[in-house]
């Protein structure tokens, strides 16, 4: 279990010690933090700093399982709303709180299952394609589980094997598998490659391929790890980014799942090109009930001689991969702020500079590649750089992990090279009458027809993999507004602008949305975005007003048709004296309930 | 022999900066004047309130971050700038509650002083009218979250300066907090009156009992000169911005 073998005073530990304490405890107290700052040796109010960051952790008793239903535009489209209804409906509980019998229901981020909404996670374990009707059965076998004490760890690692339920688990839906990264491999193939290279040449390998990041800002690979070999420290570090946080995307799972041994090669022979002793896996606790089979597969590859003393075989080349479980932060996803979770802390980004390569992990050279990038990695080594970088186009080498969801026949993953243009996509995915495509995720763009000629790559349109197709039916500023509310969850609360202008822009759009904007309002809008993306600290708040930007550009109509009385606005003041009662005796009526 | 000065550029004018300098410390010394309300020159920058985000070479960064290096061209006063800075400040007297005439601090209250140095009277920006918990626990020493602007300063002074951990964050997003090193309040922790900490808020948040009102009003510093004229001062009249001559 996690947590137990952790040596006392590890400060980078201490997230795996609240993870084993929420577990075995259900709830971390005052007391249970206080117990582990001294244990660990640093103040309480660092602790409760780390604790009181992620969303997996609670600082109140909760039921003994919980289900954290996925709310995203894709799964509120394909019904989230109804499932939601039907759980209440069958344990007579509200979201947001707690069954007299121990269930707590709540909605959470993206969990990275959008070609199969609704989904949730009870207690870790993933369930997919719900509907309403499967409620009744998932609780009444939950409580079973309850009462019998059989229900999977908490918060546990999942198991769908302990549930009878058809919708316990989760498919990799691999439409269409392309050369590099579907492509059948032997373990230990690319490491042997690599290991009869210098270091040197595996990195000037990875360079000539044109490998650039496939977590979303597109850095060279080759040029980072040059950068990390050749920064000054006493220990270099290689970091695997499985946090895989952006709505929409999925493809870090399927390749976790189906090609894990092809991720540790490539985390391997990144290792080596390094001169690195450790690599790291940064595993959000979304996908927590990968953590077992990862393991397994990790296991293996010791017993084959693949990670260990002597790795490969290579006589000083001491290599091994470590697992560190997240718990529930998107912006865990940005490098530095995966880092900081990585010693111990708060998610909260750090400035740059110095970057990663220079200061990192314990403030030395570390480089941190996405799950996809590395695996790309043991196939350029073993086929070579030409054949790589043969594919796509000009500034985009090799291939790239589309994820379709939403509006399409055939969600899933689509393995294409960089340069298919959205048409091409749409086409494969059955999604053609779509009228809205929100393309990279949250924090990327949201495109009208008229751009679907463009073509993903990092010189048009650029893309870390997340698709998710709208059709007619739709309402896009009911989108926009989920993306607001999003970030407006997500924001780490480090910087100002990002902090209260991701609400500040939340509230504007639902007041947009409910047809009470002026043209003032709109033009306030689009200026507070401009704000939130100029001044923010790191790459959440910078791309947070994205699709609001993006969606008046692009659909400027459905803000037109949203607005109030023209120019001159007027305000029906007994109307707004009515709401504001209204809403002062409601709040009055919790007060007296509480 | 000393490392050479590094050149570069502040809204046109030429100024020098010593070797490691980031551009808050350089422009200080230069007397230029960049808004600012989380940092302290004695205390390690923290870049939470982004009052300091400046153009670099064309890309926004925050000067109390960013490392001098040679010939950079920083933009800090333009009309741009003063545009986003104000919604910031803005977005501070929204995110709490802030009822100047009647807070302790007023009159030696950077936010206040910024408002005013900035010439903002209203603001368009929705309030939030948060609840926030005060800690009157300690007996010297009284929290009133209500002000809090978040701006870090007293987690790192503690830190820092004092050699304690008295304060530090909690939760995440718009729910952030400050909170103290004890699950009973500030009078669980070993802070002090003389502490660094305890004088460093910007704001009214950390409030030192028995030291209310001292100063009448029209002798508060800020009532004397406005925020930033101290840093002003030091500027050589000869180093004006190029644009200035013609
Ligand atoms: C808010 C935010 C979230 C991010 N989330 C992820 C993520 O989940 N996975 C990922 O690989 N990169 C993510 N990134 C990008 C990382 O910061 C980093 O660029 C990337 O992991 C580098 O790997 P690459 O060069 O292989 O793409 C995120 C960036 C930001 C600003
Ligand atoms: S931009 Fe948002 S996520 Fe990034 S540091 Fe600022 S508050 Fe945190
Ligand atoms: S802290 Fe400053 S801005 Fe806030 S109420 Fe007091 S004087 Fe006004
Ligand atoms: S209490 Fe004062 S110094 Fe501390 S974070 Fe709040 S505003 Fe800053």
């Amino acid at each position: 279990m996690i947590g137990e073998n952790v040596a006392a005073a590890d400060r980078t530990r201490l997230m795996d010690m609240i993870i084993a304490a929420q577990s075995r405890l259900g709830y971390l107290s005052d007391e249970t933090l206080s117990a582990i700052a001294s244990e660990v040796g640093i103040a309480y109010v660092d602790v409760v700093d780390t604790a009181s960051f992620y969303a997996f952790f609670s600082r109140a008793p909760q039921g003994r399982c919980q289900i954290r239903f996925s709310k995203t535009p894709v799964s509120l489209v394909k019904g989230a709303a109804d499932v939601v209804r039907a759980f209440e409906k069958a344990l007579a509980t509200p979201l947001g709180t707690t069954s007299p019998d121990g269930i707590t229901l709540n909605w959470t981020s993206d969990i990275g299952m959008a070609d199969q909404e609704p989904a949730c996670l009870i207690n870790g374990t993933v369930f997919a394609n719900l509907e309403p009707a499967d409620a009744a059965g998932i609780v009444d076998e939950v409580r079973t589980m309850i009462a019998n004490d059989a229900l999977p760890g908490f918060p546990g690692y999942g198991n769908a094997a302990a549930f009878s339920s058809a919708k316990a688990g989760c498919a990799s839906n691999v439409v269409l598998a392309g050369e590099v990264l579907f492509a059948p491999m032997t373990p230990g193939s690319g490491l042997r490659a690599a290991l009869a290279m210098t270091p040197e040449e595996v990195i000037d390998e990875v360079r000539r391929s044109g490998l650039r990041g496939r977590g979303g800002a597109g850095f060279p690979t080759g040029m980072k790890w040059g950068l990390t070999r050749r920064a000054n420290g006493e220990a270099r570090y290689i970091i695997c980014n499985a946090d895989e946080g952006e709505p929409g995307t999925f493809k870090d799972r399927v390749l976790l799942v189906e090609a894990p041994g092809l991720v540790f090669e490539g985390l391997t022979i990144a290792g080596y090109a390094l001169g690195a002793k450790i690599g790291l896996i940064y595993l959000r606790a979304e996908y927590a009930y990968l953590f077992g089979d990862l393991q397994r597969v990790l296991g293996e590859r010791r017993r084959l001689g693949l990670l260990g003393e002597r790795t490969g075989g290579r006589e000083g080349f001491d290599f091994d991969i470590r697992i560190q479980l997240g718990a529930g932060a998107y912006i865990c996803g940005e490098e530095s702020a995966l880092i900081e979770s990585l010693e111990g802390k708060r998610g909260a980004p750090r400035d740059r500079p110095p970057y990663p390569t220079d200061r990192g992990y314990l403030g030395q050279p570390t480089s941190v590649n996405n799950v996809e990038t590395l695996a790309c990695v043991p196939r350029i080594i073993e086929r070579g750089a030409n054949w790589f970088s043969k594919i796509g186009t000009a500034e985009s080498k090799g291939t790239k992990l589309m994820c379709l969801s939403g509006d399409c026949a055939k969600p899933g993953v689509y393995e294409v090279p960089f340069g298919i243009t959205l048409n091409e996509l749409l086409d494969l995915a059955g999604g053609a009458d779509a009228e809205a495509v929100q393309v990279s995720g949250a924090a990327g763009e949201c495109v009208a027809p008229k751009d679907f000629g463009r073509s993903l790559c990092y010189e048009d349109l650029s893309t870390a993999g997340s698709t998710m197709v709208f059709g007619p039916e739709r309402d896009v500023l009911e989108i926009v507004l989920q993306f607001a509310e999003f970030f407006a969850d997500e924001s780490c609360g480090w910087c100002v602008p990002c902090r209260i202008g991701t609400v500040l822009l939340k509230e504007n759009l639902e007041k947009t949305r409910h047809g009470l904007a002026s043209r003032e309002d709109l033009a306030r809008l689009e200026r507070l975005a401009g704000t939130v993306r100029k001044m923010s600290r790191c790459g959440l708040g910078q791309t947070a007003p994205n699709p609001i930007l993006s969606t008046l550009r692009n659909f400027p109509h459905i803000y037109e048709s949203k607005l109030i009385g023209g120019d001159d606005v007027r305000i029906d003041l007994q109307a707004a004296l009515r709401d504001a009662r209204a809403l002062r005796t409601v709040s009055a009526l919790k007060q007296d309930g509480a | 022999m000393s490392a050479p000065a590094l050149r570069f550029s502040v809204d046109g004018a030429p100024v020098e900066a010593k070797a490691g300098q980031t551009i808050i410390e350089a422009c200080d010394d230069a007397g230029i004047y960049i808004p600012r309300l989380c940092y302290r020159a004695d205390l390690p920058p923290g870049g939470q309130c982004r009052l300091c985000t400046c153009k670099v070479n064309g890309r926004y960064a925050a000067a109390c971050v960013t490392p001098v290096t040679p010939a950079i061209a920083v933009e800090n006063d333009t009309p741009e700038l003063r545009a986003e800075r104000n919604t910031i400040v803005e977005m501070l007297f929204v995110e709490g509650n802030h009822p100047c005439p009647f807070c302790e601090k007023s009159g030696n209250c950077d936010l206040q002083a910024m408002a005013y140095r900035f010439g903002l009277s209203a603001t368009e920006l929705t309030y939030q009218f948060p609840n926030r918990d005060i800690d009157a626990t300690h007996p010297e020493i009284f929290l009133d979250r209500n002000t809090c602007i978040l701006c870090g300063l007293c987690i790192r002074a503690s830190r820092s300066a004092d050699g304690k951990a008295v304060f530090g964050f909690e939760n995440r997003g718009a729910r952030t907090q400050l909170t103290v090193n004890s699950p009973d309040g500030l009078a669980g922790t070993d802070i002090a009156t003389a502490d660094r900490a305890a004088a460093v808020c910007p704001v009214g948040c950390i409030v030192v009992k028995g030291t209310g009102y001292e100063t009448p009003y029209g002798e508060r510093p800020y009532d004397r000169q406005p925020i930033g004229a101290d840093i002003e001062a030091q500027r050589h009249p000869s180093a004006e911005r190029k644009d200035a001559d013609v």
